[in-house]
């Protein structure tokens, strides 16, 4: 208890972290509360106001089919924040789950495993994300799929080190000796101690794992028009840049201030990890 | 002394372990080959049918098959695509039947010259402020470097590529707002590269200046630093004989990784600027849904990464004496 407050308080006195964490905060509010806050429908057309600029009935101005920007920018992070948050949490369960199997039973499947993820984890994550998304097809599970695919190999990286150290310790040689299976091992002993580690890696990927939503929707291999994304929605702007700008502007501050929100929990996070680096 | 002169030991050290380290790429380069054959050919549907539609009776399907030499056991496959790929023979396109290896030997310069610009921009202007920022840490100079360097990491390149084109292409109307240029043509090239290589060139820079930031934070609690201070050094020389050189090696095994973020990049500012290129091949080649071309473009990549990853490891001993290739 007296060390989660101690943590508190340094997380509380670094600004960084702080202002990402209220940054995240409203944007969690405002995909939570969408259905209050948009003030329309999202997917309702409107002929006669087709690409009107920001103006007081629309804020944000309308697209191509008169549908309201600031309402289709903030269903969209609904979708952003959903696929960010289940795709880190597959990567996480894929990953740690082969870190783990490569760590603990070492020998010929520890070499396999952490090779083929050194392969994967050298190759450009949005041209692996691009290939597997190919493979399987668009849509919002598929798109969850696919980063939680690429994901996977940073996470088992991530856990495979601290499960060779946890499995040399004392506790668990003494498990063994009182007869405690390789599964009670891994889950009381190995897991934990590994968990909050793995947990802080997944918040700093948030901010990855949406961008790579947008980039991936951006390219046609997301979540197809006309459900709103923040990335779909700069592609279809693209054609009218020039006389409609604000299509693809609104949707690229709202992943800009979305991703900056979690890499700024993710500096101040590191902050205080590394006190030596505290500013 | 030795009797052999350091550098002929070094250098000699180095040819060695760059030999050694060609033939360990080896077996991961066909690692990975072997993965991208097998992970395209788990594609929906197989390539006869992309090419005819999914209405195609079973026998014009099986013809072009055979045509496309796919009625083999995936084996026999497997080994004609390797041979095929150590004679440089790429296969053909299943769309227009025209052989691939030309066509990609004809965007590739200019995926290249995007991604060698905006690495060379990175690390002109990310190392020199990554060193202003940490000598003036806590200050406005650190301060205004450190939001921007994080904002530029959290801003999507195809975004960036975007806001570049509506300021400079569209409202100032001073660069070609699509096209690659024509790459004999080194003025028209250069006219056409600016924008997008300026775009991948500052995210590269925020990750640079972020690397070098730390890093020199780092090595400016080391012990040798407080005693050449202490010694009574000039400050110049602790920050440019003692700091620089050590904090440097981190920076460049990460702007091998960051070459690699780069190159994914690529393909989004590629699509923004409707500019030829490796990824415009391929998202091209994944839409028509192309999947001879779709596997060449991702071997040539693997290439591509293969071969950064190397000269990364390679350039180690150049910066940093204290590594010995034995």
């Amino acid at each position: 208890m007296n060390a989660h407050s101690k943590l508190w308080r340094t997380f509380k006195n670094n600004k960084t972290a702080v202002v990402g964490a209220v940054m995240a905060l409203i944007v969690l509010l405002t995909a939570v509360c969408a259905f209050v806050i948009a003030p329309y429908d999202p997917l309702e057309q409107d002929v006669f106001h087709r690409l009107t600029p920001p103006e007081r009935s629309h804020l944000l101005g309308t697209d191509e089919y008169g549908r309201d920007v600031l309402s289709r920018v903030i269903w969209g992070t609904q979708i952003s924040l959903t696929v960010g948050f289940f795709s880190v949490l597959l990567g996480m369960v894929l990953g740690t789950t082969m870190g783990v199997a490569a760590g603990y039973s070492g020998g010929l499947t520890d070499s396999i495993i952490m090779r083929v993820v050194d392969v994967l984890l050298s190759f450009p994550t949005l041209i692996t994300g691009i290939l597997i998304a190919a493979i399987l097809g668009s849509g919002l599970v598929k798109l969850i799929i696919t980063i939680g695919i690429v994901f996977a190999p940073r996470f088992a990286r991530m856990a495979y080190g601290p499960t060779l150290a946890v499995k040399e310790m004392e506790y668990v040689s003494s498990a063994k000796v009182i007869g405690a299976g390789s599964l009670r091992i891994i889950t009381r002993h190995i897991l934990p101690n590994i968990f909050g580690e793995i947990m802080v890696a997944g918040t700093l990927w948030m901010g990855t794992a949406i961008m790579a939503e947008a980039s991936l929707s951006f390219l046609g291999l997301g979540v197809s028009p006309p459900t709103p994304t923040w990335g779909n929605m700069i592609k279809s702007g693209i054609d009218v840049l020039a006389s409609a700008p604000w299509l693809s502007l609104f949707p690229g501050a709202s992943i800009l201030i979305t991703v900056l929100a979690f890499n700024m929990i993710g500096d101040g996070l590191r902050d205080i990890a590394d006190p030596k680096l505290r500013a | 002394m030795s009797p052999v002169p350091i550098s002929y030991c070094r250098e000699h050290g180095m040819l060695k372990y760059a030999i050694r380290r060609i033939l360990i790429s080896i077996p991961i380069l066909l690692a990975v080959v072997t993965l991208i054959f097998f992970l395209v050919r788990s594609m929906p549907g197989g390539p006869a049918v992309a090419v005819l539609g999914d209405y195609a009776s079973k026998e014009t399907i099986e013809a072009l098959e055979k045509e496309m030499g796919l009625d083999i056991p995936i084996w026999q496959q497997y080994l004609v695509f390797l041979r095929g790929l150590l004679s440089g023979d790429l296969g053909k396109s299943l769309i227009n039947g025209m052989p691939i290896a030309p066509q990609v030997a004809r965007v590739l310069p200019y995926t290249l010259e995007l991604t060698l610009s905006s690495a060379i921009f990175g690390i002109l202007f990310g190392i020199p402020l990554g060193v202003f920022t940490a000598l003036r840490r806590n200050r406005m100079f650190d301060y205004v470097g450190r939001t921007l360097s994080l904002a530029g990491i959290s801003l999507p390149s195809f975004f960036l590529g975007i806001l570049m084109m509506l300021v400079f292409s569209v409202k100032l109307d001073l660069f070609p707002v699509v096209g690659g240029g024509d790459i004999r043509d080194p003025i028209d090239s250069l006219h056409h590269l600016f924008l997008p290589g300026l775009t991948l060139g500052l995210m590269m820079t925020a990750y640079i200046t972020r690397t070098t930031r730390s890093s020199i934070l780092n090595v400016l609690r080391e012990d040798y630093v407080r005693t050449a201070r202490a010694k009574g050094m000039r400050e110049r020389i602790v920050i440019y004989g003692h700091t620089l050189r050590n904090a440097l090696l981190p920076v460049v095994s990460l702007i091998g990784v960051y070459a690699i973020v780069l190159i994914g990049s690529s393909v989004l500012v590629e699509i923004v600027f409707s500019r030829p290129g490796l990824g415009k091949m391929m998202v091209g080649a994944i839409g028509r849904r192309d999947y001879m071309t779709l596997q060449s473009v991702m071997v040539v990549y693997a290439g591509l990464v293969v071969i950064i990853n190397l000269l990364t490891d390679l350039s180690y001993g150049l910066i940093d004496p204290r590594i010995r290739y034995d």
